[in-house]
């Protein structure tokens, strides 16, 4: 259940990005359907016991839904072949069963029970940012993200990188299909420890954003005038993407998120490299 | 014997010339002109759909600028909520509520030519937006501020005409409750009245419960924006997270609003066509009503990312979950309604059974998004485009598409061309799933909303809707060569159909001009009582 890592774009990406070439034949569909990088159906199981939990709450409605489903349509199908004027059927003259009512009220209010009581587990879990290791102030603005480690000292600018801003525009003449993580790579990504709580503490400089990473279940408005609170914690090592969530302005699909978890060591040791240089950083590395 | 009466009343018909649509105070001629203006609106948004479908067809961007594509999104949901749907909806009330409960006319008839003419001046208002310096609004349907603030010269015009099409709304809403409560048949006791009667009943009550508030929410944005007020600028004091808790008291009972009149249609087509009374009327009256005391109370369930408070959490999520209930309910009497039936397929039928089954899929959907946790996954991204547009296009537009099917021969006096309705209902059914089933894979994958443009590994899917979205604009040009020839077929029966329930079906058709000037008899309309 780890395809994610290759097959996602939350997950480090390679050559998945360039694998579909030709997708304006039909031809061009199945070779790109058995790549496994288009194609995505479902939700990625994410690398946090959160985003896990998410992802299995996820599958438990879905279920629920089509046994649902299968029941009414086929219900409803049956009906379709049998209940016919053209097969002879003569209508029946019923309208109306309390005891029919009864039931296809309870037993939905049962089901929804089952859902509920998981549902809420997680959610409370979800809501528990206490004692964190580590807190970054995610800053929004139009459109870029703001990070600033909270006890190491680091902060700075992180957005859209080069090969996708020169690929974006109307005109630009390249083919999005040779730009490497086009549209979802960044400059400079936020860094964080493996295995570490990490708390986000959001807010904004202008409009609202919305500060969204599946692999980790997070997504969180960030709200001027606000601080919003979220946390992580990261079980695997790797590069993991996602986008602002929240419509911020004409920018707003250009405002990617990446970030690096490592090993607690290269953690310390990029803290320590970013602190040395870390206020020309901040200052010099802005860009408009 | 009352038709006969009004057929000789006839003497005053309608003026000649423009004069006619202009002055009118007739239920039947108003709700001809709200249903002719949400379709050319619906044309008008789905040419902006198909702007948008074009634009993501294929990554990078080919037609518009991201601030065009904005503008885009946003005129789109406008117009199709305010000026197509509603319209819509209020169209058929206008046209066969009176028909229904045996009244000669709405009760507010100068009202009701109001209210339909504000909404030409409203969108007008809105599409003048286009040409402005600084384009049209580009912040969403749900003008969350600080964003909406940096609308250009088209910020008061987008207040004034919301302000004007909330005014229009509660005008035809007061009409409706009026005519409803004081203009029944004599022996039409209020849980005798049909299901569209009930329902449209329900909405309108919703429709003035939510519009001032919306009016409300819009002109603190005017105030903040010209006159130093600061309710949603926190650098004043002011939440911006206000805004959206107030717009979302309005949005959620919105949808009702949009979906309950189609529930209402759906209730009078499906017995029809299985020969079989509506199964369950009480119990649908009482699911109806539960949904709407409940869409008071979810709203914040489209604030799951906002940051509210672990408890204002819970409870929204288990009040949204609760909505599954009446409408299941609903579902399950409409299934009942067809059991041991004797079903025929004509396209009213085929488009309301195309609503049972596709409508479900989005209440499939609707229930996945109401688990807050997943939700948090799930919010802002194409998944929830995916369900709202299963809800209102398969849903809202499907039971107008039925409604207007079932009700053609009774306006025109003609039967419409039936293998150009099914064509119709085939293409629009294909279509409208290959464009948005894909939308779930798409923001399950990770696709947020709102974006002109996206990361290469959503191309194909992406690709996928858009085929579909251009293939369902065009099945729509099948129902307008079914309009334009809808004079053309057989004339139809006064009962058109071989066993509809109904005071409409007792009328000739097509209706005369003024109808049940006296009210109609039990004894003489017995079967039409249900």
């Amino acid at each position: 259940m780890i395809q994610y890592k290759t097959t996602s774009v939350w997950g480090p990406q390679g050559e998945q990005s360039m694998i579909r070439k030709s997708f304006l034949s039909l031809l061009g569909l199945i070779s790109a359907s058995t790549a496994q990088a288009d194609w995505a159906l479902n939700m990625p199981r994410g690398v946090t016991e959160l985003s896990a939990e998410t992802y299995d709450l996820h599958m438990m409605v879905f279920w629920w839904c089509v046994a649902i489903g299968v029941v009414v349509f086929g219900v409803m199908i049956i009906s379709l072949i049998k209940h016919r004027k053209s097969t002879g059927a003569e209508p029946a003259t019923f309208s109306h069963s309390t005891s029919a009512e009864v039931l296809w009220t309870a037993i939905p209010c049962v089901i929804l029970l089952l859902m509920a009581v998981p549902a809420a587990e997680t959610m409370i879990r979800l809501e528990d940012s206490r004692d964190p290791d580590v807190s970054i102030v995610v800053t929004g603005y139009q459109w870029k993200w703001h990070y600033k480690y909270q006890d190491e000292g680091v902060e700075f600018y992180s957005s859209l990188a080069k090969p996708s801003r020169e690929a974006r525009s109307k005109g630009a003449g390249i083919d999005p299909f040779t730009v490497e993580n086009f549209l979802l790579d960044v400059d400079r990504p936020l860094v964080v420890p493996k295995g570490k709580k990490i708390r986000i503490l959001l807010t904004s400089n202008d409009v609202n954003h919305a500060w969204w990473v599946p692999a980790f279940a997070i997504k969180r408005d960030a709200i001027p005038g606000l601080v919003n609170e979220a946390w992580f914690r990261a079980e695997e090592t790797g590069t993991f993407r996602g986008q602002c969530a929240e419509l911020c302005g004409k920018d707003h699909g250009y405002m990617p998120i990446v970030v690096e978890v490592v090993e607690p060591d290269a953690y310390q040791a990029w803290v320590e490299t970013r602190n040395d240089s870390g206020a020309q950083v901040a200052q010099t590395e802005t860009r408009p | 014997m009352t038709v006969a009466a009004a057929a000789a009343h006839d003497d005053h018909g309608p003026a000649k010339g423009i004069k006619r649509w202009l002055f009118t105070t007739n239920h039947k001629d108003i709700g001809t002109m709200y249903l002719i203006f949400s379709l050319i609106m619906f044309f008008a948004g789905g040419a902006m759909a198909l702007i948008i479908r074009s634009e993501l067809m294929n990554p990078g961007l080919q037609f518009v600028h991201p601030e065009f594509f904005n503008q885009m999104t946003t005129m789109h949901a406008l117009i199709m909520v305010f000026g197509a749907v509603m319209p819509a909806f209020v169209g058929l009330a206008n046209w066969m509520i009176p028909l229904m409960i045996g009244a000669p006319d709405m009760a507010l008839p100068r009202m009701n030519n109001w209210s339909f003419w504000i909404l030409p001046v409203a969108f007008g208002l809105l599409g003048s937006t286009l040409f402005m310096p600084g384009g049209a609004p580009a912040s969403g349907w749900t003008m969350y501020p600080p964003l909406v603030l940096q609308t250009g010269d088209a910020f008061p015009f987008l207040i004034f005409s919301v302000h004007l099409m909330g005014l229009s709304s509660i005008m035809g809403a007061i009409n409706i409750i009026v005519t409803i409560l004081n203009m029944r048949a004599p022996d039409m006791w209020l849980l005798k009245m049909p299901m569209f009667v009930w329902t449209w009943l329900i909405t309108a009550y919703l429709l003035i419960a939510v519009m001032p508030v919306l009016a409300g929410a819009v002109t603190m944005l005017l105030t903040d924006q010209f006159f130093g007020t600061s309710f949603f600028l926190a650098a004043g004091g002011g939440d911006p997270v206000m805004f959206q808790h107030i717009f979302w008291f309005f949005g959620h009972p919105e949808v009702y609003i949009m979906i309950l009149p189609a529930f209402g249609v759906v209730s009078e087509i499906i017995p029809t066509f299985s020969r079989k009374p509506l199964f369950g009327h009480d119990s649908m009256v009482y699911a109806a009503s539960c949904i709407a005391f409940l869409s008071f109370i979810v709203w914040a369930h489209h604030m799951f990312t906002v940051g509210m408070p672990l408890s204002g959490q819970l409870f929204f999520m288990f009040a949204t979950m609760l909505i599954a209930v009446p409408t299941g309910v609903k579902i399950f009497n409409w299934i009942a309604t067809m059991w041991r039936g004797a079903m025929t397929f004509e396209t009213p039928m085929l488009f309301s059974l195309g609503f049972v089954f596709l409508f479900s899929i989005g209440g499939f959907s609707g229930l996945m998004l109401a688990i807050a946790p997943a939700d948090i996954q799930y919010h802002d991204t194409y998944f929830v485009v995916a369900h709202f547009h299963y809800v209102l296009v398969p849903g809202s537009v499907f039971a107008i598409m039925a409604g207007a099917y079932f009700w053609l021969p009774k306006w025109t006096g003609h039967m419409y061309n039936e293998a150009a309705g099914k064509l119709h209902f085939w293409l629009s059914t294909i279509f409208v799933n290959l464009t948005f089933f894909p939308m779930h894979f798409l923001g399950l994958a990770g696709m947020p909303r709102r974006i002109p443009d996206y990361s290469t590994q959503f191309a194909d899917f992406n690709w996928l809707a858009s085929v579909g979205a251009i293939g369902f604009g065009l099945s729509q040009l099948v129902f307008v060569y079914v309009l334009v020839t809808a004079k053309k077929g057989a004339t139809a029966t006064d009962r058109v159909w071989e066993a509809p329930r109904g005071l409409e079906w007792t009328v000739p058709s097509p209706a005369p001009y003024h109808t049940f000037d006296t009210p109609p008899v039990k004894r003489v309309h017995e079967e039409a009582f249900e």
